[in-house]
């Protein structure tokens, strides 16, 4: 699915990563940990090219990211469902809307699409919020719909970040739940967390591969989380 | 361009348009820059039309005229002009030449002399009237002509003064166009700015659409359509109170002289219906080459 090749990353100011690979097979599950700043963020957008690396290769869908121009990108990235950090919706418009806006803007007609969109927004628990603004939204539901804006285009990828950065604990178990059942379902997942008892609790429902960031460089985690 | 993305473009996307958050303020603006310039547009064509027509009229009509004049004592006075008579009718190029009768000189007298001058007693020039066929004659040639035979005769075909005359109207339509050339680049430079701010105001917006997989393309028809359709009925609604302004204006009379001429003329009433148009396409030209910058300077 997503395969890094010696990656480095060099934001100007020095190298934040440096000959990063690593392989995500078709259905795996990863967690991606390291401390704050160590660069899982930038990891995860060299993962959906939304940064192109300053070394080594990125495929994608057996595609050279670095090769891409700005449609194949834009094509790219629908295959690839992302869960931002901070969400990023459109405050203008309805929860429901957002949710559809990856349908909208490859000219999917809505009306044909409506009962899949129900039907997401009940697997995500925001049936009752369909017609809120965003920023009307706590923190758990605005993560909850950006996973459901990430799925709604059937990705073979889901790549969250953070997804539980901003939730108690219950939250983090439910979203959690649902990453589990998109892995079941065939989908390949990466997840970027700091948060360790998350982790543990996945374990016991899927087999998760840990990877860490330290030093610049990324390691397989052993066992003993 | 293909005909269903263009059929796309104009009929719009109801999902698409509620993508990008409406402006009230930069929507406004443009509106109100296509009507003013549309309204401005309308008096530079007229003003354009009315000068050009003005020139041909000038020309024409002062061409096709000449005067001789004959200036001999009495008593060759007759025998000179019959002499000059029968070398305009043998010159190709005239259509006619008439002597005027001492009642037609007597009025042409009249201001100044009062209507009972006799003319008899004065030594007062024979005029003839020429009037030129189409093409014209050799001036130079029977003027040299009428010096050899025709002694006392000055032929005058208005040339002196008519030819700044034409110049001048001529020079303003001239101006009149390039009037309407810069008004459209104007349009284009104002849109431009409007386009560049509306993108870069829904900066945020353009990013979020590009992560969940929106083309280029997709965005700028967001843009582009909305200022194309703005420009359209900003130019419109200008376009129809410059036309009534134009109306309003009193008929071309031969008082008013030039300046009641400013207005249109039969079939060119239709001249200014193409403004809107071509203000739309100046729209659709500027967003479309701010779009196109402005999505690739992004990431």
């Amino acid at each position: 699915m997503i395969e890094l090749e010696n990656v480095g990353y060099n934001y100007g100011g020095g190298e934040l990563l440096s000959d990063v690979s690593v392989k995500l097979a078709p259905g795996s599950f990863h967690f991606l940990t390291g401390p704050s700043g160590a660069g899982k963020t930038t990891l995860l957008k060299l993962c959906y090219g939304a940064l192109t690396p300053t070394s080594g290769r990125v495929r994608a869908m057996n595609m050279d990211v670095r090769g891409l121009d700005r449609d194949q990108m834009a094509h790219l990235r629908r295959r690839v469902g992302v869960v931002h950090q901070d969400c990023r919706f459109l405050d203008h418009l309805s929860v429901i809307e957002n949710i559809a806006l990856p349908l909208t803007v490859a000219g999917k007609d809505l009306s044909q699409e409506d009962a899949n969109l129900r039907e997401l927004l009940t697997w995500v628990g925001l049936s009752q919020r369909a017609d809120a603004l965003p920023p009307e939204l706590s923190g758990g539901e605005r993560q909850r719909a950006a996973l459901a804006r990430s799925v709604i285009l059937s990705p073979d990828v889901i790549i969250a970040d953070e997804p539980t950065g901003n939730v108690d604990w219950d939250m983090s178990q439910r979203l959690l739940q649902l990453l589990v059942e998109l892995n079941r379902m065939g989908k390949t997942i990466l997840v970027a967390t700091h948060d360790m008892s998350l982790i543990r609790a996945a374990k016991k429902q899927v087999q998760a591969r840990v990877l860490r960031i330290s030093a610049r460089q990324l390691h397989q985690a052993g066992a003993d989380l | 361009m293909s005909e269903g993305r263009l059929r796309k473009l104009i009929m719009g996307d109801a999902q698409a348009d509620r993508v990008v958050p409406p402006s009230g303020f930069t929507a406004q603006l443009t509106l109100f820059v296509a009507g003013a310039m549309a309204f401005l547009a309308v008096f530079a064509l007229a003003l354009s039309l009315a000068s050009g027509r003005l020139a041909t009229r000038w020309a024409d009509e002062l061409a096709r005229a000449a005067t001789l004049r004959i200036n001999a004592p009495a008593e060759q006075r007759l025998a000179q002009t019959e002499a000059a008579l029968t070398i305009l009718q043998q010159t190709p190029g005239v259509a006619s030449a008439r002597a005027l009768s001492d009642t037609e000189q007597a009025a042409l007298l009249a201001p100044w002399f009062g209507s009972s001058l006799v003319l008899d007693g004065l030594p007062v020039p024979q005029l003839i009237e020429v009037i030129e066929d189409d093409p014209g004659y050799d001036g130079t040639g029977l003027r040299l002509r009428l010096q050899a035979e025709v002694p006392g005769a000055v032929l005058d075909d208005h040339t002196r003064w008519r030819a700044p005359l034409v110049d001048a109207a001529r020079a303003l339509r001239r101006l009149g166009t390039v009037a309407i050339l810069l008004i459209a680049g104007a349009t284009a430079a104002m849109i431009t700015l409007a386009a560049n701010a509306a993108l870069a105001a829904n900066a945020q917006v353009i990013e979020v659409l590009r992560l969940v997989g929106a083309l280029d393309s997709y965005i700028a028809h967001a843009f582009i359509r909305r200022f194309t359709l703005r420009a359209l009925g900003g130019a419109a609604a200008g376009m129809v109170l410059g036309m009534i302004g134009v109306w309003l204006m009193p008929a071309a009379s031969n008082e008013g002289g030039f300046l009641t001429g400013l207005g249109f003329q039969g079939w060119t009433w239709g001249l200014p219906l193409l403004i809107p148009p071509l203000g739309a396409l100046v729209a659709f030209v500027a967003t479309s080459r701010a779009a196109k910058k402005r999505l690739g300077d992004l990431a």
